[in-house]
C-alpha cells in the first residue's frame, strides 16, 4: 500500500464547482444542481439506501415474512403486512433507543437515548479524531486498539492507585492517558520515521503487544489487578478522578463529552490554523513536495503519530473514567479503535465531519442495543447499515447514477463520466 | 522484487542500462543483530543462569512415525551461552561486512535467525521437553489462511490494487462455504462457494476502486465492516436458530504416501487437509503465474506504470479487475480453512483480525509472493509457538512469550526490511 494513498485522493476528487465563472441564468440552474448532486444529497441518499438495504435484510430474515411469502400469491397482503411490521418496528425501535422515546411518561426519560447516543458517540470521536489525524497525513493508523489500552491503562493507575485533591486528580488522570497513547501512537511514527517501517504492520504489530502487556498488568498483583482479587481486573476508579455526570446520576452522559468537543476544536485549529498542521497537510498530499518545500517530514510522522495515538488514547480514557469506572479488563476497548476507521472515513477525515459521523454511529449503537432487546433483530444490522453509508458516501458517482441525479459542474467531460457509471452499474449487476 | 526496475540515473541512447550499484553504507542490520544479541545475552546467560544443570528436550519424531529419530537433550545453560556468543561473534562480524562496504551474506541472517530460534527454544523449554514436528505441523496448519490471504493480497496489489479487504475475503469464504458444506452436504462445494465469496468480495473492491474511482483503502476497510456486519446478522438471525446450516463435515488429514514418513517433513507438509495441500498449489502458480507468463507480466506491468501498459495495448482496468477478482478466490478458499479445516462451524467474527495480518505479511513480503509465504509462515509459527509453550510452561510470564513475535516481527520490519516499496501504481486508479 502507499503512503499517500489514503483520503487525500478521495479529498482531492471533491468536485468544486466554486471556481467556474458563470452568467445569471447559468448560475440559478447551478446552484440547483449543487444542491441535488452536492454532497449534502449524495450523504442524505447513501444513510436513506443504506437504510433501505438494511430493510431488505430485516425483511427477509424475519419469520413472519418468510412464513406468508409461503401463500404469497394468495393472500399478498399477509406479506405487505409482515414485512411492514418487521421494518417498522425494527426502525421504530432504533429510533427510540437512539434518540427519543415517545413512549415514556415525561420529557427527561424520554430524552435519556439521546444522551446514550452521545455517551456511546464520547470515545468513537475521540478515536476517530485520531485516526482521521493520521489519515490526513498520508498514514494508516490501525493501532487504535493499543492505544486505546495503553491510555486506558496508564489514566486507569492514576485513577484508582494515586490519591490526589478532587479535580488534580482528574486532570493528572486525563493527562497520563494522553502521554500514554501517545508514546504508543509515537513509536510507530518514530520507527517510520527513521527506519520506513510501514505503519501499516507496526500498527497491527503493537496492538498485540498493548494487549498481552494489559494482561500481563491486569494478573499483577501491584500493577493493575484489584487487591485481593483474581480476576485479571483493576479496582474501581477513585471518585475523584471519574468524570462527573453532565446531567446528574440520571444519565449516563458524563463530562468525558465535553473534552471530545474540546479535542475537536483542538483538531481542527491544529490543522486548519497552526504551522504545524499546514506541514501535516502538505505532507498527506505529498510526502516528495513537501520535504523539496523545506518540511522535515519526518518529524510530522513522529509529531502525527503521536497525537493521533493521544486522541486515540482519549477514546481509553473516556472509557475508563467515564463509562466503565468500576475497573476494566482487556475488553476496555471495545473494538472502537476499528469503528473509529469507519467514523473518520465517514467524516472525511475532517474534525467536525468526524464528530458528526461519531455522534451519527453512537446513535446507531445506543438503537442498535434497544432494537436488539425490544424487537429481536440482530445489532449487527447496525454495522452493515454504516458501512453502506460509508460505503455510498465515498462513491458519488454511484450514488448519482443510481438515482439519476446531475453532477455537479455542468461540463462536458463528468456526463460522460455519468453515462459510463452508469454502463458500470449494469455491468455489477450482470 | 519487481523486474521493473525504475532507474534515475541519465541514460545516453546508445549505453546499455545499468542499475547503480554504488554500495550505501547501511547499519540496520548490524544494529538489528547486536539488539538480538544482547537480547539472548541478557535471556539466556544473565535470566537463564538459575538454569544451570537442566536439559532441554527436542522430540523430532510422533509416535506413529516409521523412521523414528531419538530425541536431542540440550543442556539448557551451556546452550544458551553458546548460542549467545555465536550472536555476538555474527553481529560483530556484520559490523565488520559493512565496515568494509561488503554486502552482508543472506547466509548471515538466516542463520542468526536460526541459532536465536535454538536458543530461545532450549531457554524456554528447560527442564521440559518440546515436541518440534508437532510445533511445525501446527505452524503450516495455523499459516494456512494467512498464506492464502497474503497471496490473495499479493495478486491484488501487483496489478495496482491496494487489498485491505483480505479480512472480509477470508470472513466471507469461511461463512459460505460453512453454509454450503452444511446444506449440501458436500465439503467440496463448500471450498467452491468459498472462492465464489471471496471473488464476490473483491469484485465490489474492484469495481468501487476502478469504475468509481473510490479510494482503495476506504473501499477496503468499509468492505471489511460490511462483511463482518453481514456474516454477523445472518450468523445470528439464520444460521443460530437451525443447526442444520451450520455444521459442516471438516476435512480429515490426508497422509501422502512415502513422503509423509520422510523424518520431520513427512509429517509437517504431508500429513495435512487437502486445504494445506493446494496452498502448496497456490503458491507455486501465483509465483509461476506472476513471474513467469505473459499473464504475469501485463498485471505488473499494470500496477508497476499503467500508462506504459496501456500504450502497448494492455487494457489496464480489465486485467486488474482480473486480477483482484483471483485475488480474491485464493483468499476466499483460505477462508474456508477456519471451518472446514479447523472449526467445524461458523462463528460471529471468526477471523479475529487474520486478514490483517495477512496484510501484514503482504507488506512484510514485499509483496512477493514467497516472500510473502514466509512471512505468513512466521506468524503461524509464532501463534502455535504460543500454544505449544502455553502447555509445557515457561519460565517467564506467558504473556511476554506471547509478545515476543511482533516485537521480533516489529525489528524485523524495521531493521531486515525497511522501506518495504509497493508496486509504482498501487491504490492510483488509472484514468485514461
Amino acid at each position: 500500500m502507499s503512503d499517500t494513498s489514503v483520503p487525500a485522493a478521495a479529498v482531492a476528487a471533491a468536485p468544486d464547482p466554486g471556481n467556474v465563472k458563470k452568467d445569471g441564468s447559468e448560475r440559478w440552474t447551478q446552484t440547483l444542481r449543487d444542491i441535488t448532486g452536492g454532497s449534502a444529497m449524495i450523504s442524505v441518499l447513501a444513510v436513506v439506501f443504506a437504510l433501505i438495504v438494511g430493510a431488505v435484510l430485516i425483511a427477509f430474515t424475519n419469520e413472519r415474512v418468510q412464513e406468508t411469502a409461503v401463500y404469497f400469491f394468495s393472500r399478498p397482503g399477509d406479506l405487505l403486512q409482515a414485512v411492514w411490521a418487521a421494518v417498522a418496528g425494527a426502525y421504530s425501535a432504533l429510533f427510540q433507543g437512539a434518540i427519543y422515546n415517545f413512549r415514556a411518561n415525561n420529557f427527561l426519560t424520554a430524552i435519556r437515548p439521546l444522551t446514550e447516543t452521545l455517551t456511546f458517540a464520547t470515545p468513537l470521536i475521540a478515536a476517530g479524531l485520531g485516526v482521521g489525524l493520521a489519515f490526513r497525513v498520508g498514514m494508516f493508523n490501525i493501532g487504535g486498539r493499543g492505544q486505546m489500552l495503553i491510555a486506558a491503562g496508564a489514566a486507569g493507575y492514576v485513577a484508582f492507585a494515586v490519591e490526589l485533591p478532587a479535580g488534580i486528580h482528574l486532570i493528572v488522570a486525563i493527562l497520563a492517558g494522553l502521554l500514554g497513547g501517545a508514546i504508543w501512537g509515537g513509536i510507530v511514527g518514530l520507527l517510520k520515521a527513521r527506519t520506513g517501517a510501514h505503519e501499516v504492520i507496526v500498527t497491527i504489530m503493537l496492538n498485540f503487544v498493548a494487549l498481552y502487556l494489559i494482561q500481563f498488568l491486569l494478573r499483577t498483583p501491584g500493577a493493575l489487578q484489584a487487591p485481593g482479587s483474581n480476576n485479571p481486573k483493576t479496582p474501581a476508579m477513585l471518585p475523584t478522578a471519574v468524570f462527573p455526570d453532565l446531567f446528574g446520576p440520571r444519565y449516563n452522559l458524563h463530562a468525558g463529552f465535553l473534552t471530545v468537543i474540546a479535542a475537536t476544536i483542538f483538531v481542527w485549529w491544529l490543522l486548519s490554523r497552526s504551522n504545524l498542521g499546514f506541514q501535516f497537510r502538505a505532507v498527506g498530499q505529498n510526502p516528495s513536495a513537501a520535504r523539496v518545500a523545506g518540511i522535515n517530514v519526518k518529524n510530522v510522522y513522529m509529531y502525527a503519530m503521536a497525537i493521533s495515538g493521544a486522541l486515540v488514547g482519549l477514546a481509553g480514557i473516556n472509557q475508563v473514567l467515564g463509562t466503565v469506572t468500576t475497573g476494566f479488563g482487556a475488553g476496555i476497548d471495545a473494538g472502537i479503535g476499528f469503528d473509529a476507521i469507519t467514523v473518520a472515513l465517514l467524516g472525511r477525515s475532517r474534525p467536525w465531519g468526524i464528530f458528526a459521523a461519531g455522534i451519527l454511529f453512537g446513535a446507531f449503537k445506543a438503537g442498535g442495543f434497544a432494537m436488539q432487546a425490544a424487537e429481536g433483530v440482530p445489532i449487527d444490522i447496525v454495522v452493515v447499515v454504516q458501512a453502506l453509508i460509508v460505503l455510498f458516501i465515498a462513491a458519488p458517482p454511484l450514488v448519482r447514477a443510481m438515482f439519476h441525479l446531475p453532477t455537479p459542474g455542468t461540463t462536458k467531460k463528468p456526463a460522460i463520466r455519468a453515462v459510463k457509471a452508469r454502463k458500470t452499474n449494469e455491468v455489477v449487476a450482470k | 522484487m519487481s523486474t521493473l526496475t525504475q532507474s534515475t540515473a541519465p541514460v545516453a541512447a546508445s549505453a546499455p542500462i545499468i542499475k547503480p550499484t554504488a554500495a550505501i553504507r547501511s547499519w540496520k542490520i548490524p544494529i538489528t543483530f547486536g539488539g538480538f544479541a544482547v537480547l539472548s545475552l541478557f535471556l539466556f546467560v544473565v535470566l537463564g543462569r538459575g538454569q544451570r544443570g537442566e536439559l532441554s528436550t527436542f522430540r523430532l519424531s510422533q509416535a506413529r512415525d516409521v523412521i523414528q529419530l531419538p530425541a536431542v537433550a540440550l543442556p539448557t545453560f551451556v546452550t544458551g551461552v553458546f548460542v549467545a556468543i555465536v550472536l555476538v561473534l555474527l553481529a560483530a562480524a556484520s559490523a565488520w561486512l559493512v565496515y568494509r562496504h561488503t554486502k552482508i551474506p543472506i547466509v548471515f541472517s538466516i542463520l542468526f535467525a536460526l541459532l536465536f530460534l535454538v536458543g530461545f527454544l532450549a531457554w524456554a523449554a528447560s527442564g521440559s521437553t518440546i515436541p518440534v514436528p508437532g510445533l511445525l505441523i501446527g505452524t503450516v496448519t495455523l499459516s494456512a489462511p494467512l498464506i492464502f490471504g497474503a497471496l490473495g493480497g499479493v495478486l491484488s496489489e501487483r496489478a495496482g490494487v491496494v487489498n485491505v479487504a483480505i479480512e472480509g475475503q477470508l470472513l466471507a469464504g469461511a461463512f459460505s462455504s460453512a453454509v454450503v458444506a452444511s446444506a449440501t452436504g458436500n465439503p467440496y462445494l463448500g471450498l467452491l462457494a468459498a472462492m465464489v465469496a471471496g471473488a464476490l468480495v473483491s469484485m465490489v473492491l474492484a469495481a468501487f476502486a476502478l469504475k468509481y474511482l473510490v479510494d482503495q483503502v476506504i473501499v477496503g476497510v468499509v468492505l471489511n465492516v460490511l462483511v463482518i456486519g453481514l456474516t454477523s446478522f445472518l450468523y445470528s438471525q439464520v444460521l443460530a436458530p437451525s443447526a442444520n446450516l451450520n455444521s459442516p463435515d471438516v476435512f480429515p488429514r490426508l497422509d501422502v504416501p512415502l513422503l509423509s514418513e520422510i523424518p520431520i517433513i513427512g509429517p509437517v507438509l504431508f500429513r495435512q487437509t487437502i486445504i494445506v495441500y493446494v496452498m502448496y498449489v497456490a503458491i507455486a502458480v501465483v509465483y509461476f503465474g506472476l513471474f513467469r507468463t505473459k499473464w504475469g507480466l501485463r498485471v505488473r506491468a499494470v500496477g508497476e506504470h499503467p500508462q506504459a501498459a496501456d500504450t502497448v495495448g494492455i487494457n489496464v482496468n480489465r486485467t486488474r479487475f482480473i486480477a483482484v477478482t483471483l485475488g480474491g478466490v485464493v483468499s476466499g478458499f483460505g477462508g474456508a480453512y477456519f471451518t472446514l479445516g479447523a472449526v467445524g462451524a461458523f462463528n460471529k467474527e471468526m477471523t479475529n483480525g487474520m486478514g490483517f495480518i495477512a496484510l501484514a505479511a503482504v507488506i512484510f513480503g514485499q509483496w512477493h509472493p514467497i516472500k510473502a509465504t514466509l512471512a505468513a509462515l512466521l506468524f503461524g509459527f509464532a501463534t502455535n509457538l504460543q500454544n505449544v509453550l502455553g502447555i509445557i510452561g515457561s519460565p517467564v510470564p506467558s504473556e511476554f512469550m506471547l509478545m515476543l513475535p511482533y516485537v521480533v516481527t516489529i525489528f524485523a520490519v524495521a531493521g531486515f526490511v525497511g522501506r518495504s516499496r509497493a508496486p509504482a501504481a498501487d491504490g492510483k486508479p488509472y484514468i485514461k
